[in-house]
């Protein structure tokens, strides 16, 4: 079977289900493919020899009351894997091995799936376009020298791609959506405190969440089944009766209230989003949900917030780097010069201008100011959609402003580079989930993504909302294999 | 306003991050195009609204605090990037 790759992860396990694959065919075709696909740069580090070992002993051995038995998958290298190398992109991590395992990565392999390798990343997930990882940029499958979105672009990539059937991401301001817009896949940005954050590696606690990304709904449902759990080891982890997403799925949506926020309607977007945003609106339509006008008048104000909270909240979290306990340690003339060094030049560019932001929004004098008023607008931003969700079911919005971009094309103006997570990034200060789906392309042929929010811990109900519109939509990927020779 | 040189070296030191004279120049071009982007908020008048400082409206969770991973410190001490089997070596800071 020369398609295995092409094949979405439902049919992967039911085709292993009916043993018409084994585990040891699909891991070894997934692995072929990512070993013709290095170009796109897409792992970081691969556990290839070990998952074929372990293919074989699912076959010898198998259990298909699993839901992912004996199926290989790559995650992003922000989940740390215990006695593999966990870097987050950073040179300050390059040689670190972690001694235990993330709760999510851990359910997935509970449930019988097979760790391939560690997909590449923006550096500790700060980035909309993975151009900030020590270990290079990666490339689209949509086309060459296009960035794949970021910070979960070797994820989206290698999904795309077709070197993973599923994977999972991390999203703090978009980093699941906007690359699964970019490359055509879905990603689904859970609700915060449905997946555990345990064995992350910390960006911003109040709001990074782990998500799936898959090549539909259905796969993205399944997926998200397996990872989300409640977790005493993450004191946020909110203890709730979780639901058997896949099984519940259904495309029935009639009657649902859809909400269409005009702020997102925003200065300079270009005309092609703005046709999509109306495709969308006339697929729920189409689907039998009615449409509502909504205000979410706070809108503008959720990008500078962000970038106040997740710089102050990551120059915390990145203290810890101090080249005393793992990861790289420069030469110093004594403590304090030994910390200094190691920082600047373990810590690349990015991930260095967002800690400088984050000390200063935090450092005395300017607290109340920066931090404190930010935590106020936030509070306000979280307000609106509440208001909102008296009225309406779920918001329809485009996933990004616009469609991706060359590599290189905005590395050097952090604003406009920030911009392109203008429509995720209120999801996440307001804690909610959010799925985009490919919904188009551009006039260049590259996918656009249309995202639903819903209400806090209604995963259900954006995914049958997304399941009814990819049923409407009929989106096929445009993918070349302009990189295997 | 406008962060000068002075205040970057300020931060740096704060941050504990080394920064040459054309890092800093650098970093304060950044840092100035990031904050006209952020007093945006000054538009708002925010003085009656409170602060959101959970996002999860519960109570944390207490449990009991006992040892679950034990005798892993071969294993944490093989990261340490200066080879000692017993400690964590650091430059001297005594004299």
């Amino acid at each position: 079977m020369s398609d295995i790759t092409k094949q979405s992860l439902t049919e992967l396990v039911e085709n292993i289900e009916n043993k018409k694959l084994s585990s040891t065919d699909v891991t070894k075709a997934f692995i072929d493919r990512s070993e013709k696909s290095e170009k796109l740069n897409a792992y970081i580090t691969n556990d290839f020899t070990s998952a074929l070992d372990k293919a074989k002993k699912f076959d010898q051995k198998p259990n298909f009351d699993l839901k992912l038995p004996g199926i290989p998958m790559a995650v992003k290298d922000l989940f740390c894997t215990k006695n593999i190398k966990t870097t987050a992109g950073s040179k300050i991590l390059n040689n670190f091995i972690p001694t235990y395992e993330s709760t999510v990565t851990e359910n997935i392999w509970n449930e019988g799936a097979i760790l391939l390798g560690k997909l590449n990343c923006d550096e500790f997930a700060m980035g909309s376009s993975n151009e900030t990882s020590f270990f290079g940029n990666v490339q689209s499958p949509i086309d060459k020298n296009l960035v794949p979105g970021g910070s979960s672009g070797g994820s989206a990539s290698a999904v795309a791609g077709q070197l993973t059937p599923v994977t999972i991401g991390t999203d703090t301001g978009g980093s699941i959506r906007q690359p699964a817009s970019f490359t055509g896949i879905v990603g689904l940005k859970p609700t915060y405190g449905s997946c555990s954050r345990y064995g992350i590696v910390a960006f911003a606690s109040s709001l990074d969440q782990a998500g799936p990304m898959a090549q539909n709904v259905k796969d993205c449902a399944l997926l998200h089944e397996v990872i989300s759990s409640y977790d005493p080891k993450d004191s946020t982890s909110i203890d709730f009766k979780r639901k058997h997403y896949s099984k519940e799925l259904t495309n029935n949506i009639k009657g649902k209230k859809i909400g269409i926020p005009k702020e997102y309607r925003v200065d300079g977007m270009p005309k092609e989003i703005e046709d999509l945003w109306q495709k969308g609106i006339q697929y729920i339509k189409d689907c039998g949900a009615e449409t509502i006008d909504i205000s979410l008048p706070n809108t503008s104000y959720a990008l500078p917030t962000y970038y106040i909270v997740a710089p102050a909240e990551a120059s915390s979290n990145l203290a810890r780097y101090d080249g005393v306990k793992y990861g790289f340690r420069a030469k110093g003339e004594n403590l304090i010069d030994m910390y200094e060094r190691t920082r600047s030049e373990g810590f690349g560019a990015e991930v260095q201008r967002r800690i400088m932001i984050g000390t200063y929004v935090l450092s005395s004098g300017y607290y109340d100011a920066y931090y404190l008023k930010a935590q106020k607008v936030r509070k306000l931003i979280k307000n609106d959609f509440d208001e909102a969700y008296k009225k309406v079911d779920a918001i329809l919005t485009p996933s990004t402003p616009s469609s991706a971009f060359k590599i290189g094309e905005k590395t050097n103006d952090p604003v406009s580079m920030y911009l392109n997570d203008i429509f995720t990034v209120p999801v996440n200060l307001a804690g909610l989930p959010g799925i985009s789906i490919p919904a188009g392309h551009d006039s260049k042929g590259y996918p656009l993504g249309l995202q639903i929010i819903g209400k806090a811990f209604d995963e259900q109900n954006i995914l049958n909302i997304a399941y009814a519109m990819e049923e409407k939509i009929n989106f096929k990927n445009k993918i070349t294999d302009w990189w295997i020779k | 306003m406008s962060i000068d040189l002075k205040t970057i070296k300020h931060i740096s030191k704060l941050a504990r991050i080394s920064v040459d004279e054309q890092r800093a120049e650098k970093l304060a071009g950044d840092l100035n195009s990031i904050f006209d982007f952020i007093e945006k908020l000054n538009e708002l008048k925010t003085d009656n609204i409170e602060p959101l400082t959970s996002i999860a409206e519960t109570t944390l969770k207490l449990r009991s605090d006992e040892v679950k991973s034990k005798n892993i410190r071969e294993q944490i001490i093989k990261n340490s990037p200066q080879d000692n089997e017993d400690y964590f070596v650091v430059p001297k800071v005594i004299e």
